[in-house]
């Protein structure tokens, strides 16, 4: 029913991918035994297989525009993490952003030419997040006219970055830079790592791969330590900073500019989210209508457990969830498109908003699918534990986008920071515009008495107008009271920071508060664009349950606040339940819908045919411990141990 | 403070002066505290010889085992196994000795045939006495290797669903076993998919064309001479799971295959050689091993996991240092913020919480025990009720728990050598085996409605409930956010909240109950009465057994607190159920945010003195960022260089990365 909405958003390409599609997924090059069966060595051998496979395709079908490249490597690779991942994204982006013309012209034509592989080495292993914390230094020395670049400390290493290990021979090194014998901050570095042609670490570089993980087998994170390395001058990124060869230190005009790629990559993690969630989704809802189990009625046969309140409670508002950050995704991104070209034109306005909202909503987002790709895992039962049935999968691949590209609770509280600057702006006359505007109406209800929570109740829980007045409401309320303790806790204490840190967990609560405003608001917004009255209807649907589900899970919120009353709370939760049956109808044609195909979605559980169980039991004919009929450990150990006994 | 001894090997190895100084501002005595967990100062001592003799036996070492592939791992299971049997005999253990659960709490699962000791276990449980004297002498002397195969394909918590057939023939005194569906196919049973030559296998009985419903059967699936599959029988492993690499979770089709009459566990009931049926005792008896499995895997698959992660997580949290808490000094141990406290330290007291529930537990079964083998068996609805909730409340939580400290690590928590995926892989299993949880609290919630359908009827009900006849309507009367620290104060709360919750389904109450559309439409809520019941009785069994510790070496205040903050905590994540009806208000619950948010500061000072006190060593927590000593970048650094792929040459180079490196890409 909202086939081509679903999964790209862009109805027109629909077609056209979905040709593209079927050509890759029955290419012989790219077929290969089921991953899940593989060690760890050669799911990595099979991921640079078919990355270099991809390469190869690119250059003969001529693709070249980014969005196809992007749709093309989804195709090739499917969700797995691919060890080139960061050569195009990072690598290849840094270089074209950050460097003069002379090392565009050095530099680009390897880099897209895949001459050359690189990563992009910023996190060490003490420091994450924290930025201005990172140990590695790069000391320049005008005699040579070089940088050398040193791990002076065991937590200095760098660690994590992808295709580290193995794969690259070059890295973009993030250090803090040491000229005249001062400390002029974090700078961008290009690092040869190993030698061309042979691939063994050049002399002063450790390298090597950190070891196994919560998934991503197929790709190498690496560990790079490096003793006194020496790069060339002109190895460091200077569009913005630079380093005269006599060593004088040029300062960058503006450092807001790096916030647009993390906009950029945050948004992306929010797309993640909503595309882990729906193939989450689709998996455990198909699953639900071909599983039967107990009984309903005395002497009926056993229904589909989809039929079973408790299982649309925990599948239905996360299918909702699922549809809502798409929405959110697909803003943010067009939010990001129409003002970075008034970033190039150096308008940065918009951007310190943007910039606190997709921090938030990245938190926000990858927390919620984070913790609903589980909840669907345990939806399917013991089934879903096994590899078969893909979940496992999807969330080890997904789970660690809570800690990278900026840790989740650390997100919130830059969230936090943006909304206590606004209410200050507020509390002292001025006005705020954009997504806190609603803080604007807490001025004017400062002449009554009471604040903002005792205002007459209103909600109308059937219009999901009135709810997102509702959660308008709840932030509104979370964000003054987080504002006010943090007040409260500076007249007491000295240090900004210490209360800070004491009123960080009502701040997160408030900026959860205020993302959560924001998707029911988008949501909503959303439904009024769609033409086709039936596929309105069904979003409409979706969209009440996502606002009433979230109430009903935070019922105190609203509660304290006296947005609603207990009658009320009543009425959100019976209303639940009615929309779980109203949905049930669509539930299938929904996860549909987001059109993903059998091969990417990787399921036993999920696959579009409904043949689960004779197909588990193909899979599992395949696994490692059935290649022999009687396995060797009977002969090495319960052989003699019986003979012994 | 308390001067904690310091472990001798870290004084050796030198300890991280960051949680050094952890340890010096104890507000108790560790050992102590130990002691207490472990039931009494001989216990630990008993423990530690235990734990160090397998320790210092490399047969049992663990520390390749996250590099290892699935083949590897239950190879090294089965050979730890017969290693350990060599061992017993070696330091006169025994399987009914009381090491025996030291021992396999610290080889955590690692290690295979542990389905067969459920197999002895059920023969034990549900045998006759002549079936026990055949088939445990040879379960003990391992000429045969059990397995306990109940779930599966398409059935597996509902019971009566079972679909493997076995039909009794008179002529030859045997039962007929069949899976005649694809869905009918033994699933999952661990230990089977390779290693065992017997099984218990749950079927429904016909004799004479009529069901009897689903009995246990011993069938023998492997050849003791070669070990190859018996006739009629399809045996193998289920392939790759999540976890538990190490243990081959079995498949098992069944074509006529036959065993004689006498392999029919029949302590309770029996077919007689006229095809007769015979039954001693409720049906339910058959039930009764897995109550007991519910209970007995709380302990070391549940809570363990979880205080280990919390172990992990709060020593590596004392080490790493970010960002500035105060312009000008060194960057703050990321314990020190109040996000990661909230994070943590309520998981820490959960964990406490759960050791103690446990142990109540257990005492409430080894009574209920003895009573069923007398064939008293008053006491099941409640077992059942108990084991249900309990299991999967404390499963949920603890799952839930061992995924907020992994998240709690930043990336590193991510490595396998944090040791907390591969804890957080197994503890999550528990929410679905023996028993789905969503189902295990519907259960429960059965049996609340129909104690309270009898308690207005007037009728006596068990004791563990009789608190659902007392409501009163009323008020909470706390005014200052101190209050919140008294017990009866948030007890009561709890209470009012959990009859609320069941009374609230009243109508479905009045209409007589299990009327299955009505049920159907009310098992969200069903669910949380069954929820707010156990919530209530972990605070209350807390609340009692911090009472009766005494207050020497400062373990009664230190665990004064933390059931504060368990009971606090649990109003802040729910503030809706309990400000719903107005028993708390608004303002009352902003103080009781404020007295959590004060705990956590003052738990804080004891964190890591109260994870040293689980006393695990560095070998059982297998974990880069959880050693006593803290020296945790070192470790992650050397062991990640262990890893086969920084030991081995990836041909991957040679045959990919070169070719396309110079272009050569069309000779792939």
């Amino acid at each position: 029913i909202a086939k081509g909405r679903g999964e790209e958003g862009r109805p027109g390409g629909t077609a056209r991918r979905g040709l593209q599609r079927e050509g890759v997924i029955n290419d012989p090059d790219f077929q290969h035994e089921d991953l899940n069966f593989l060690s760890r060595s050669q799911r990595y051998e099979q991921a640079i297989r078919k990355s270099s496979l991809m390469v190869m395709k690119l250059r003969e079908h001529g693709i070249a525009d980014p969005d196809e490249i992007y749709w093309f490597k989804r195709t090739c690779l499917g969700p797995f993490p691919e060890p080139f991942g960061l050569h195009f994204s990072m690598f290849q982006k840094t270089l074209e952003t950050q460097t003069t013309d002379a090392q565009k012209e050095k530099w680009l034509p390897l880099v897209r030419g895949v001459n050359i592989i690189g990563t992009y080495a910023q996190t060490e292993m003490g420091h994450g997040t924290h930025l201005r914390g990172l140990e590695t230094t790069a000391t320049y020395d005008p005699a040579t006219q070089e940088f050398i670049l040193n791990s002076p400390t065991v937590t200095s290493i760098k660690w994590w970055p992808g295709g580290l290990g193995k794969t690259s021979n070059h890295a973009i090194v993030l250090a803090q830079l040491y000229t005249q014998g001062q400390c002029k901050g974090l700078h961008a570095f290009i690092v040869p790592i190993r030698q061309l042609g042979t691939h063994e670490p050049l002399p002063g570089i450790t390298v090597g791969d950190i070891g196994p993980k919560f998934g991503y087998d197929e790709m190498d994170n690496g560990y790079l330590k490096m003793d006194n390395f020496r790069i060339p001058r002109e190895n460091m990124l200077m569009k913005y900073a630079q380093v005269e060869p006599d060593g004088t230190y040029v300062k960058p005009l503006n450092d807001k500019l790096t916030y647009g790629t993390m906009v950029f990559i945050r948004s992306i993690i929010v797309g993640d989210s909503a595309r882990s969630l729906s193939r989450a989704c689709t998996i455990a809802i198909r699953y639900s209508a071909v599983r039967h189990q107990s009984e309903l009625k005395a002497g009926e046969p056993e229904p589909q457990i989809l039929d079973y309140q408790t299982q649309q409670y925990k599948l239905f508002p996360l299918l909702a969830t699922a549809y809502a950050f798409h929405f959110v995704g697909a803003y943010i991104k067009d939010t990001y498109r129409r003002i970075s070209g008034d970033i190039i034109e150096g308008d940065l306005s918009e951007l310190p908003e943007l910039h606190a909202l997709t921090a938030g909503l990245k938190a926000f987002t990858s927390w919620t699918a984070n913790a609903g790709i589980e909840e669907c895992r345990m939806a399917c039962g013991g089934h879903g534990y096994s590899r078969c049935s893909g979940l496992p999968d999807i969330y080890v691949t997904f789970t660690p986008s809570c800690t990278y590209e900026g840790e989740n609770t650390v997100m919130m509280l830059q969230t936090a920071r943006f909304l206590v600057k606004s209410y200050t702006q507020v509390s002292s006359g001025q006005r705020v515009t954009g997504m806190v505007s609603y803080l604007n109406d807490l001025s004017r209800q400062r002449i009554q008495p009471q604040h903002v929570a005792a205002r007459p109740v209103t909600v109308r829980i059937n219009d999901p107008i009135s709810l997102v007045e509702a959660y308008k409401a709840r932030a509104a309320r979370l964000v003054e009271a987080a504002a006010k303790n943090l007040q409260a806790e500076l007249n007491h204490r000295k240090s900004k920071e210490d209360a800070w840190n004491r009123t960080s967990v009502d701040l997160v609560r408030a900026s959860e508060a205020h993302c959560h405003y924001v998707i029911v608001k988008l949501f909503t917004a959303k439904l009024s664009e769609i033409s086709n009255a039936a596929v309105r209807a069904v979003m409409t649907e979706l969209c009440l349950l996502y606002a009433l589900y979230g109430i009903s899970k935070n019922t105190g919120d609203f509660l304290q606040a006296g947005i609603l009353t207990d009658t009320q709370v009543n009425q959100v939760n019976q209303h639940v339940k009615e929309l779980l049956a109203i949905i049930r109808p669509n539930a299938v044609a929904l996860v549909d819908s987001f059109d993903f195909h059998d091969v990417h979605l990787g399921s036993v559980l999920g696959r579009y045919d409904g043949n689960v169980y004779e197909n588990m039991f193909e899979w599992a004919k395949k696994s490692p411990l059935n290649k022999t009929e009687v396995h060797e450990s009977f002969h090495k150990h319960l052989k003699p141990m019986q003979a012994k006994l | 403070c308390f001067r904690n001894p310091v472990h001798m090997d870290s004084v050796l190895s030198g300890v991280n002066p960051d949680l050094a100084s952890e340890r010096l501002t104890a507000s108790f005595s560790v050992e102590k505290l130990t002691a207490r967990l472990d039931g009494g100062a001989e216990h630990t001592r008993m423990r530690r010889a235990i734990v160090e003799a397998i320790e210092s036996d490399p047969a049992f070492s663990r520390e390749n085992q996250y590099f290892q592939s699935q083949n590897e791992r239950y190879e090294a299971a089965v050979r730890r196994a017969v290693h350990l049997q060599k061992k017993m005999r070696e330091m006169g253990w025994t399987e009914n000795g009381p090491e025996i659960k030291y021992i396999y709490r610290w080889l955590s699962g690692d290690i295979a045939f542990l389905l067969h000791r459920v197999f002895m276990r059920s023969i034990s449980v549900l045998g006759s006495d002549k079936q026990v004297a055949k088939w445990i002498p040879l379960a003990t002397e391992h000429q045969i290797i059990g397995s306990y195969a109940q779930t599966e394909l398409g059935h597996g918590t509902y019971l009566q669903g079972l679909e493997t057939t076995a039909v009794f023939d008179i002529a030859t005194q045997e039962f007929l076993l069949n899976t005649p569906k694809i869905s009918a196919m033994k699933w999952w049973p661990g230990d089977m998919g390779r290693s065992a030559t017997h099984t218990v296998v749950f079927a429904q009985l016909y004799v004479h064309g009529k069901c009897y419903g689903v009995h246990p059967f011993i069938v023998q699936i492997r050849s003791l001479q070669d070990h190859s599959p018996r006739p009629g029988v399809t045996v193998g492993d289920i392939g790759p799971k999540m976890n538990f690499e190490h243990t081959d979770n079995g498949y098992l089709m069944l074509q006529n295959v036959r065993v004689p009459r006498e392999n029919m566990l029949s302590r309770f009931c029996e077919v007689q050689p006229d095809g007769t049926y015979v039954r001693w005792g409720s049906q339910k008896i058959n039930y009764f091993t897995m109550t007991t499995v519910r209970i007995s895997i709380l302990s070391d698959e549940v809570i363990l996991p979880l205080m280990k992660a919390c172990t992990i997580a709060i020593r590596y949290s004392a080490v790493r240092r970010q960002s500035k808490l105060k312009p000008g000094e060194q960057e703050a141990k990321i314990l020190d913020y109040q996000t990661q406290q909230q994070k943590l330290l309520p998981q820490l007291a959960a964990a406490y919480a759960f050791h103690f529930i446990n142990i109540y537990l257990h005492e409430l079964f080894d009574r209920g025990y003895q009573e069923i083998q007398g064939r008293n068996f008053d006491s099941l609805p409640e077992l059942h009720a108990f084991s249900s909730g309990f299991k999967a409340m404390v499963t949920q939580y603890c799952t839930s728990g061992v995924e907020i400290c992994l998240r709690a690590c930043g990336g590193h928590g991510y490595s396998l050598l944090s040791g907390l995926p591969s804890l957080y892989t197994r503890v999550l299993a528990s929410c679905i085996y023996e028993g789905e949880n969503t189902v295990l609290f519907l259960q429960t919630a059965r049996f609340l409605i129909k104690c309270f359908m009898a308690a207005s009827a007037g009728q006596p009900i068990p004791p563990s409930v009789t608190y659902l006849s007392s409501a009163k309507p009323g008020k909470c009367p706390a005014k200052d956010k101190l209050d919140f620290l008294s017990p009866d104060v948030y007890l009561k709360a709890y209470e009012q909240m959990a009859i609320r919750s069941v009374t609230k389904l009243q109508h479905l109450i009045q209409s007589g109950a299990e009327k299955h559309e009505a049920w159907n439409q009310c098992t969200v809520q069903l669910v949380k009465a069954a929820q707010a019941h156990c919530h209530y009785i972990t605070v209350k069994i807390f609340v009692e057994t911090v009472e009766k510790l005494d207050n020497k070496a400062g373990i009664q205040k230190v665990m004064k607190h933390l059931c504060d903050l368990f009971a606090l905590h649990g109003i802040f994540s729910n503030a809706g159920d309990f400000l719903y009806d107005g028993y708390l208000s608004g303002a009352q619950m902003d103080l009781v945010t404020a007295s959590y948010l004060d705990l956590l500061a003052v738990i804080r000072m004891d964190a890591v003195p109260l994870v040293d006190a689980f006393d695990f060593t560095d070998k059982s927590l297998n974990s880069a960022l959880g050693s006593y000593d803290g020296q945790v970048y070192q470790r992650l650094y050397e062991w990640a260089q262990k890893s086969p792929t920084n030991q081995q040459v990836s041909p991957a180079y040679g045959k990919y990365l070169k070719p396309l490196l110079q272009n050569r890409l069309s000779k792939l």
